[in-house]
């Protein structure tokens, strides 16, 4: 197997002895199949166990490991070494805070998340001596897609409306209301329009459509974006142009 | 925070994007065949500018294409605008809104006059 030495220049910020962050060069051999992250955990077992940055799977499951690599939202565990022949930049991701070297803190999309009500809304409990709701594979792929996320948040990073007007609900978020809303178990829609149907949801964006770029797993929120601008302007139609407001 | 009125000026620039989906590559094509002097007999000048001044659904549907595709163009460059950071975007839509509006009455009126 081929080794090859990686240059990386990693963005270095300790919130205790620094006033802003810093850019550090490393070089260290890797076989030429390794992904960043793997380049990254033998930078920290042989050469600087104080660089930080966030791992668990390995396997772009946990969404844990999105980093700017070359200014690109990108996962380090997926990733390929082989792709980049030079220097490899590698700074945390954009439009989130700093917490420490390449670790950022989530919370602004967390508490964006908990407010489409990401989860079945039922206004009929069924009992559950009842069994389970019942789907049919038709039905589980009207939303299948957008179930797949795993809220790695790169795509707020290269949101450039997210960018520009923090108060937008952002493309995971949304594109989650569109899976819940698709679901044919679920009644909350009109809950969730409360959000999503706001100048912050889906009319602060633009349709630039670098979300559905960035996504590693092929989510496409900025579909989902779209489906629900096209919804919600057939509610407008219906609340505002119709006697009774469409009751 | 209250529902967006959003869908009064995405709607139609919505339609628009659509309509202009569809039909500038056919305006494109047709302004090529002109340019190499091979425009099929039905597509000439002439018989176009003839079935229009006798046609009212021609003339409808022809303005139709023509506002819709100016409002979509003005809204699409009013998200531009906002995304370039020109964070004026009151004044930026009143100006393209109204260009739209203005060129479509105009469209209009020479349409309508023929
Ligand atoms: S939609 Fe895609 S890019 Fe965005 S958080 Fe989910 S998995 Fe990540
Ligand atoms: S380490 Fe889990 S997604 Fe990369």
């Amino acid at each position: 197997m081929k080794e090859r030495l990686i240059r990386l220049e990693v963005f270095r910020y300790n919130p205790d002895t620094d006033t802003e962050g810093h850019y550090q060069h490393y070089e260290v051999s890797c076989l030429e199949e390794w992904v960043v992250l793997d380049a990254l955990n033998k930078v920290k077992e042989t050469l600087d166990p104080t660089l930080n940055f966030r791992w668990s799977c390995h396997m772009a499951v946990c969404g844990s490991c999105g980093m700017m690599i070359n200014g690109e939202p990108r996962l380090a565990c997926h990733t390929f070494l082989r792709n980049y022949p030079g220097t490899i930049r590698v700074e945390p991701l954009v439009h989130f805070p700093v917490e420490r070297d390449l670790v950022t803190a989530p919370d602004d999309f967390m508490e964006k998340l908990k407010r489409v009500k990401p989860w079945i809304i039922r206004k009929d409990k069924q009992p559950i001596e009842q069994g389970e709701y019942r789907q049919t594979p038709k039905e589980l792929l009207r939303f299948r897609q957008y179930a797949m996320c795993i809220n790695c948040t790169l795509c707020y990073a290269a949101c450039p409306e997210y960018g520009l007007t923090r108060h937008f609900i952002g493309p995971a978020a949304l594109a989650l209301a569109h899976r819940y809303n698709q679901d044919s178990r679920d009644q909350g829609r009109d809950e969730r329009q409360e959000v999503v149907a706001t100048k912050e949801g889906v009319w602060e964006c633009t349709f630039v459509g670098a979300c559905s770029e960035v996504c590693p797993v092929h989510v496409d929120p900025a579909s989902a974006l779209q489906q629900m601008k096209i919804a919600s302007s057939f509610d407008w139609i219906k609340e505002h142009l119709l006697p009774g407001g469409g009751k | 925070m209250a529902k967006s009125n959003k869908p009064v000026v995405w709607f139609p620039f919505a339609a628009g994007g659509t309509v202009i989906a569809f039909f500038i590559p056919v305006i494109a094509l047709l302004t090529l065949l002109v340019a190499f002097g091979k425009v099929p007999a039905g597509l000439s000048y002439e018989s176009m500018h003839s079935w229009l001044a006798d046609c009212v659904l021609a003339k409808l549907a022809v303005f139709g294409i023509l506002a819709l595709s100016l409002w979509s163009s003005a809204h699409r460059l009013r998200c531009t605008c906002f995304d370039f950071g020109l964070r004026i975007d009151t004044l930026v839509a009143a100006v393209l809104y109204s260009a739209a509006i203005v060129a479509s009455l105009a469209a209009a009126m020479f349409l309508f006059r023929l």
